[in-house]
């Protein structure tokens, strides 16, 4: 579960102010806006990476506001997918769990179930330079699914896939979500992406700094 | 108005652009070969001057040998130092904001703008000069930075070799650090955010994500560091002294043969150093490449 409560997120000069939504355990929640409107502050700021200027973050019915970091245990994936360039897709499977001590028979179970869902099975001793989008994508996923957050942040990570692609994609996020439980953050501006994924979508529009937020919740299964 | 249409116009090759493409390669080609002209004919020039067997001659010197040894290791010494130093201070311009950091960003440049007399000097002034305030802390004492080494630490700094490396270091570390900020400016710091996000502290993040990227910079940095260690003459000379066979090193030892009108034995060292640096060139390189392949 997430929730922000009357939060101001911002980066630089920039701001948006009196934010608050809340996603429920296990739900897929898909939240859109305009371009600049700052889905990516928002994400980053659930994460710790950027200081919230008001407000409190909630994940798992704890209080984080004041937290580090690596203390929220989220699995974050960046638009840019930020890969560590000198890792194997093994490795970076391993990262989360590695700083967590998990031994080693875990590690191996854990790598081989998610580097199976993902479809990157033979990759995993490859170097993360030269692989594909789509492939890139995965190990990013994988990355941050691998450890076992709680809650994972997507920053439009679809947004560089072909169509077909994408659509494989949207049906293993689906997968994702269903199998492991894990409470999805989804930032996107494709509509079509927000309508086939999320059983929770929040619009966000901004008036003059202050956020107004719309919510529309998918009839349930 | 109408976009014009498209023209019907028979092809027509223009010979003329040939030409001055041509123009372009002489004058950038011309413009760039001064300088390397420049340089291998200095090259030349040395060799040319000396024989093979003065050459020889000059290297068997004891006091030369003993030069080439320290310089080697005082030079060595001067960069992991200036690494050691470097790496982090590098990563902290390159990836934090905080108050007096552009202060601290000149004052890193501060000893690749001063005269090296003039950091030689100050140096020496640094250890010798009674500490201000310790009139006021200890009125019996005045309390001196090399007497505090020498008394103290049982290690005496000022004309000693450790004064060779010290001088060195303070110039070379300042071209280490701004080779290591740049290479972690082109380090995207999402990896490092990514990988806090994953559990690791700062200090992880940097150790496991940043700096296994930063190896090709950490081989430039020493490069540059060593290079510069190499060519320090200014500052040894008035820290350190030029003693044979215990502050000279090779950039003294042409300075100290000139002085004595040895010409041949300069020119010796001279081609030496050249040596050595090329060597110390093509190993780094060799290094770096073994690493990325």
């Amino acid at each position: 579960m997430i929730e922000l409560k009357c939060t101001t997120v911002g980066a630089g000069s920039f701001a948006l102010t009196d934010l608050s939504f809340r996603v429920e355990k296990a739900e897929y929640a898909v939240v859109m806006g305009k371009t600049g409107i700052g889905k990516t502050t928002i994400l980053e700021t659930i994460c710790g990476l950027r200081r919230l200027r008001a407000g409190q973050v909630w994940i798992q019915g704890v209080d984080v506001t004041r937290w580090a970091t690596p203390d929220r245990n989220v699995g974050y994936v960046p638009q840019d997918l930020a890969l560590f360039p000198t890792m194997t897709v093994r490795e970076h499977l391993q990262f989360g769990m590695r700083l967590r001590r998990r031994d080693y028979r875990h590690m191996l179970q854990r790598v081989n179930e998610f580097s199976e869902i993902l479809g990157i099975g033979h990759l995993l001793e490859r170097n993360v330079r030269g692989l594909s989008g789509g492939e890139a994508q995965r190990v990013a996923l994988g990355r941050a699914l691998a450890f076992g957050p709680s809650v994972l942040l997507l920053d439009e990570p679809l947004s560089a896939l072909d169509e077909t692609t994408r659509l494989t994609a949207q049906t293993l996020l689906q997968e994702i979500n269903r199998k492991t439980g894990v409470t999805v953050l989804h930032v996107t501006h494709n509509e079509s992406e927000a309508e086939a994924l999320a059983d929770r979508c929040i619009r966000i529009e901004s008036d003059a700094g202050v956020a107004r937020v719309k919510e529309t919740l998918r009839r349930s299964e | 108005m109408s976009p014009s249409p498209s023209t019907d116009a028979p092809l027509k090759q223009n010979r003329f652009r040939q030409l001055r493409d041509v123009v372009f390669f002489l004058v950038m080609g011309g413009l760039s070969a001064s300088f390397i002209l420049l340089i291998v004919l200095l090259l030349a020039a040395d060799t040319l001057f000396t024989s093979p067997a003065d050459f020889v001659t000059a290297l068997q010197k004891p006091e030369i040998r003993a030069a080439f040894f320290l310089t080697l290791g005082s030079c060595t010494l001067a960069a992991i130092l200036s690494l050691w130093v470097a790496t982090p201070l590098g990563y902290i311009l390159s990836r934090y904001q905080f108050p007096g950091r552009s202060a601290i960003d000149t004052i890193v440049d501060i000893p690749i703008v001063l005269p090296p007399l003039v950091l030689g000097l100050s140096l020496l002034i640094l250890f010798h000069q009674p500490f201000p305030g310790s009139k006021w802390l200890f009125p019996e004492s005045s309390w001196i930075l090399e007497s505090w080494f020498r008394d103290e630490l049982k290690f005496p700094i000022t004309y000693r070799w450790p004064a060779v490396v010290l001088a060195q270091f303070a110039v070379a570390c300042a071209f280490a650090v701004r080779t290591m900020r740049v290479t972690f400016d082109q380090i995207n710091p999402r990896a490092e955010d990514v990988a806090r996000t994953l559990g690791c502290t700062r200090g992880q993040a940097f150790l496991t994500v940043a700096l296994p990227q930063a190896w090709r910079g950490i081989i430039a940095a020493g490069t540059i560091a060593w290079a510069r260690a190499l060519g320090e003459f200014g500052p040894i000379l008035v820290f350190a002294g030029s003693t044979r066979f215990k502050t000279e090193v090779l950039s003294t030892t042409v300075f100290l043969e000139l002085s004595v009108g040895q010409l041949d034995a300069a020119v010796a060292v001279s081609l030496l150093m050249v040596v050595m640096a090329i060597v110390v060139l093509v190993i780094l390189r060799w290094i770096g490449a073994g690493l990325s392949g």
